[in-house]
């Protein structure tokens, strides 16, 4: 509990610094926003959670099952191929659909003039950015969710049949349910970065909560409206999963018989071709034509663009993203695991409050640590001066651990989702068998819990690895002076609208976040075949 | 594990901090990307032998970043884009007046800070940019102009969100008054033939494929756009250049730089600044990104020169900043997205 509460604490600063903006209230810029801005853009945040957690929920939930529980040509493929989109930041895949879909762009000009055909959706609209968002944000719930589906036994199934309900009822009914917390884990990792999202709501144009956060920053230059904003953000967040959690407190999700996977549905060659053509589709749309677009464009610009210098930028981000995901797997299960000794409703709002961090638009949550920390390293370098003539401006800034410390704070949800969901499909009855045995407390984490899991830490591992990989704002604004990563890379590029030059270190991101989610479905494979 | 990963971030932590201060060195925090301003920072050890440290990232960061740092923050030089930026570091004190003959003589009055706290480095001219082979330049005249209604379903516009088109509406408050500027963004917003677009690029494509005829782009994207793809039928026209009818000129911006106030090497600092605006890196700082130099002694890039001289609106570009609160509240009024 003391560990949890640590961690927590460490979230909340941020969190204290972000709400103590109420200090200081700009009455005529908030109520600008409140008169002209606000009312459209909470209609347009709500309808993109709900649009984006539908998306990703049918898209997750439907592959992940076709690949758990069921034999079709190219399984095995696209157990892993369906993760990639991961390693593709969201704002590209927007930039790609627009470039490829909207007036200007091949299709609607061949259209055009070979059929003289006008009057397509527009892809710069609503349905537009729920639709990208989905295709990029739905290997969250795939992924966890493949897990729980996997992980549950097909006893339950097999028993469900067996009282008289068709497979279609037994999903529904038996399998759904018993993946609850999984589908949850992932839905709410998703909307938290639809909720947190900026560089996809910009090139959509699309104006939500966290667009009129950055308005009030950077264009009314107003950070403590700014983060006025953020906090009521952050609390209906903070609200929304506690709600959510709380719901399914009392009950439990332990594992039923053997794994499910060694006796997968055959489908007919009917169902088999349509289940191939669904997975080919969105495999295809979410990244096969992304990839080859920022393809075509690395190959312009390859020339003149790739130094030496990319071996640094490479390996700056596979260190820092590595050594951030190794902290952010061991904090998210120590984590899970002190929820595990001492449930209860104080527990569940430390867990959550320890991973708010991920709901945060960047950039706020950036300044919101870059502030404490300065101050600290302020009071360090004055008492140093003082005491040992220091000369300098930066000790703790001028370091990596500041970095590192922002990332955990980060995504800390990436590592605490699969670990938690994963930790309440190993029964009480484990515990005990393995207690009367004569193991310690020790002894059930490291010889018992662990090995059970295992597919749950790789799977933390890896979506801290590729978030990490991703991220701007926090890199940006702590990064010491010459770390330089790919996604820094890829900030200078865009920022001055430069996105077919941004293509190379953008690919750059996709390969390296390909290698883990590889070795991921490998280790995987192994672990519960 | 546990061990070698302390050992590594102690190492690095030493290393960053230990790393004695063997040469001269300025410290730049840059909101103007690294492939601009490298090249010249290079150049400048070269001729000095100083060297130069700097970080990128966005405006707001950085000097959010600046603040918090306070009296101990190792940078040196704030370089921005956009006056707005500069006139609100300045606000907060974040920069510090410098008294300086040379800038005084290289950057024009209008494109530097009354007070000394920032200076212009190059100029981006927001001007038209029309499809020429739907549009007769004739048709066009200025700014305020493309909110009458013959432009009706014929105009795209980038976001109201990007700072170019909050200064151009700033400083078009300062020289008609808000009553008059909002009617004109009114006029604009219902001429728009398709929702505003996340970039100049974009809006360019779009009067190219004929969704629209005409859009406000800063010269730069147009200069990128045509190089890569010289057959576009786009042309640039520069509006209110009729004095008969008092029109004042294209609408300016610089990005630019100043001191920050609590600088370790202020005087490094300026020279750094001064030399950026000296005919020896005025071609290098603007021309990388076709842009305009800010010293008028130096010429422009021949393809920027290639589309013609223009007469510049000569109000301080100061008052982007100070007028952007107002221009970005307008533009919410009148349904500019």
């Amino acid at each position: 509990m003391l560990f949890a509460l640590a961690v927590a604490a460490l979230v909340l600063v941020p969190v204290a610094v972000t709400f103590s903006s109420f200090a200081r209230v700009e009455g005529d810029i908030l109520a600008h926003l409140t008169e002209f801005v606000l009312p459209e853009l909470v209609g347009n945040t709500l309808w993109l959670v709900l649009g984006v957690g539908i998306g990703v929920s049918v898209l997750g939930v439907s592959l992940a099952w076709l690949v758990a529980m069921c034999e079709f040509p190219g399984r095995r493929v696209f157990d892993w191929a369906l993760l990639l989109p991961l390693a593709l930041p969201a704002y590209v895949t927007a930039f790609v659909a627009i470039g490829l879909l909207d007036f200007t762009g091949p299709l609607q000009t061949w259209l055009r003039e070979a059929w003289g055909i006008t009057g397509l959706p527009e892809i710069r609209s609503r349905g537009g950015v729920i639709l990208v968002m989905s295709l990029a944000l739905y290997p969250y719930v795939y992924l966890i969710a493949k897990n729980a589906f996997a992980t549950q036994g097909a006893i339950a199934l097999e028993a469900a049949q067996s009282l008289g309900l068709s497979r279609t009822q037994g999903f529904f009914r038996v399998a759904l349910p018993m993946a609850r917390p999984w589908i949850a884990a992932g839905l709410m990792l998703a909307l938290m970065e639809t909720l947190a999202d900026f560089g996809t709501m910009a090139i959509f144009n699309y104006d939500t909560f966290t667009t009129a956060i950055y308005k009030a920053w950077y264009s009314l230059f107003s950070l403590a409206a700014a983060a006025q904003l953020a906090s009521i953000l952050i609390l209906f967040v903070l609200v929304a999963v506690v709600f959510e959690q709380r719901s399914r407190t009392q009950m439990r999700y332990g594992a039923v018989g053997r794994s499910a996977a060694s006796r997968r549905i055959r489908l007919s060659p009917a169902l088999a071709g349509l289940t191939l053509l669904y997975a080919g589709t969105v495999l295809a749309v979410a990244f096969i034509i992304p990839v080859t677009q920022l393809t075509l464009w690395t190959r312009d610009v390859i020339a003149d663009d790739l130094d030496t210098r990319y071996w640094a930028f490479a390996w700056h981000s596979v260190l820092l993203a590595g050594i951030g995901a190794l902290m952010v797997v061991t904090v998210a299960l120590l984590l899970a695991y002190a929820g595990r000794q001492r449930p209860g409703s104080a527990m569940v709002w430390t867990q959550r409050l320890a991973t708010l961090g991920y709901a945060f638009p960047g950039a706020v949550l950036a300044v919101g640590l870059f502030i404490p920390v300065a101050w600290l390293d302020n009071w360090l370098i004055d008492a140093g001066r003082a005491w040992f003539g220091f000369d300098g401006t930066e000790i703790l800034k001028g370091t990596l651990l500041v970095m590192l410390l922002a990332y955990l704070v980060r995504f800390l949800a990436v590592g605490f989702g699969p670990i938690d969901s994963g930790l309440h499909r190993i029964t009480r009855n484990v515990d005990e068998a393995a207690r009367n045995l004569g193991t310690g407390a020790a002894g059930l984490l490291t010889r018992v819990h662990l090995p059970l899991l295992r597919t749950s830490l790789l799977t933390a591992a890896t979506l801290a690895f590729v978030d990490i990989m991703k991220e701007m704002p926090i890199t940006l604004m702590t990064r010491p002076f010459g770390w330089d990563t790919l996604a820094v890379r890829v900030f200078e590029m865009t920022s001055e609208g430069e996105w077919e030059r941004a293509a190379l270190p953008s690919l750059a991101i996709v390969i390296a976040g390909i290698i883990p989610i590889i070795f991921l479905t490998w280790r995987g494979a192994h672990s519960h075949g | 594990m546990k061990p070698t990963l302390t050992r590594l971030l102690a190492a690095l932590a030493f290393t960053a901090a230990a790393l004695p201060a063997l040469a001269e060195e300025v410290v730049v925090y840059s909101a103007r990307n690294e492939q601009l301003i490298k090249p010249l920072f290079d150049a400048y050890t070269r001729d000095t032998g100083v060297q130069i440290k700097f970080i990128t990232d966005k405006e707001g960061p950085l000097m959010a970043r600046l603040k918090a740092e306070g009296s101990n923050t190792p940078a040196d030089v704030l370089l921005t884009v956009d006056a707005g930026n500069l006139w609100q570091a300045s606000q907060e004190g974040l920069l510090r007046p410098i008294q300086s003959k040379t800038l005084q003589a290289n950057v024009p009055a209008h494109l530097r800070d009354p007070d000394n706290a920032w200076f212009g480095l190059s100029v981006r001219a927001r001007t038209l940019v029309y499809n020429s082979s739907k549009v007769k330049p004739a048709d066009l005249s200025t700014y305020e102009d493309l909110a009458n209604p013959k432009w009706k379903g014929r105009l795209c516009l980038r976001t109201s969100k990007k700072v170019y088109n909050q200064s151009l509406v700033a400083m078009m408050i300062k020289e008609y008054g808000e009553g008059k500027t909002e009617a004109m963004v009114r006029g604009w917003v219902g001429n728009l033939a398709t929702s505003p677009f996340p970039d100049d690029t974009k809006a360019m494509e779009a009067v190219a494929a004929g969704q629209c005829d005409v859009t406000l782009v800063n010269t730069y994207y147009f200069g990128r756009l045509m190089e890569k793809n010289p057959n576009l039928p786009l042309a640039i026209f520069w509006p209110n250049q009729n004095l008969k009818n008092k029109e004042s000129g294209v609408h300016v911006n610089i990005s630019g730089a100043g001191v920050t106030r609590h600088a370790k090497n202020p005087a490094g600092a300026q020279k750094l600044i001064e030399w950026l605006s000296s005919d020896k890196a005025q071609n290098l700082f603007a021309d990388v990104n076709l842009e305009y130099p800010v010293n008028p002694k130096v010429a422009p890039d021949k393809t920027v020169a290639a589309w013609g001289s223009f007469r510049q609106n000569l109000i301080n570009v100061k008052e982007a900043g100070s007028l952007q609160v107002k221009a970005v509240k307008l533009m919410d009024r009148a349904g500019y997205k």
